[in-house]
């Protein structure tokens, strides 16, 4: 397989490692220059990073008082 | 704290346990406070201490059987994609119905899917998508071969997509051909 023409199906079966930052130089710098060409693929890489935004958000929380107030009572003991 | 609490959230499933792992956390923390040499560290440090706590008590909790089997009896949702849901071809890039899922979906509807996934599957996702952990460090922390790292990955995904379908299907924000009739579900 050559690096610089991958087809969609390689593109797509390597998107999310190359997402995760798995991929090393050569390989992603291809799948950049595919995603530079391809409607397509460019869409569903765009897709799967917002849909990441969106899982990462997902961590986002208030504690409640009665962690604060847990913890607060760990750390009055030291 | 609310960083904390938030991330323990997302990788116990529940509120309960996650005070627990956060209480452990901070309570380690207090205690290796001679060890953080570099105050600039202390997120990354903070955070380490609170994954190691976790995976502790995940692991007095479950056995590694239990999780492997879990994962295996779980329904298997093959290459499962929600784009290739939603995607139409012909339409032009703003207004499509995939961006107009992003913004349709809700935050407590992500929540919701991601805490049902099997814990093995939901583990790996939120260290590698929310904490930005790389294979390695995650095959280091839950002491698994990096193969199965990213088996827990690919599965978690299509099954956290799935789920999603699934719900955004019941909410009636898609209309389309349900996951199990597109023979996405049926590689197992």
């Amino acid at each position: 397989m050559s690096e610089d023409k991958l087809n969609c199906e390689e593109v797509i079966e390597q998107l999310f490692t190359y997402l995760d930052g798995e991929l090393d130089h050569v390989h992603s710098a291809a799948i950049d220059r595919h995603l530079e060409r391809c409607r397509d693929c460019f869409s569903r890489a765009e897709f799967e990073k917002r849909l990441r935004e969106r899982i990462r958000a997902s961590a986002k929380a208030s504690a409640p008082d009665s962690l604060h107030r847990r913890v607060k009572g760990l750390l009055d003991q030291y | 704290m609310d960083r904390l609490y938030g991330t323990a959230l997302r990788l116990t499933g529940n509120p309960d346990d996650a005070q627990d792992v956060v209480a452990e956390a901070v309570s380690k923390a207090w205690s290796k406070l001679d060890d953080l040499r570099d105050l600039e560290s202390m997120e990354g440090w903070l955070f380490r201490i609170l994954n190691n706590a976790f995976v502790s008590q995940w692991r007095r909790r479950r056995t590694r059987d239990e999780v492997e089997r879990e994962a295996v009896e779980t329904s298997d949702a093959g290459d499962f994609s929600l784009f290739q849901q939603l995607h139409q071809p012909f339409l032009l890039w703003w207004g499509t119905p995939e961006q107009q899922f992003l913004n349709d979906v809700l935050q407590e509807d992500l929540q919701k899917a991601l805490d049902a996934l099997p814990d093995g599957f939901r583990v790996a996702i939120v260290l590698v998508e929310v904490q930005g952990y790389t294979y390695e460090e995650v095959s280091a922390l839950l002491e698994i071969p990096v193969g199965t790292v990213r088996s827990r990955l690919s599965r978690g995904r299509a099954l956290l997509q799935k789920a999603l379908w699934q719900q955004a299907s019941e909410a009636g924000l898609v209309h389309g051909r349900h996951p199990s009739d597109s023979g996405a579900g049926d590689s197992t």
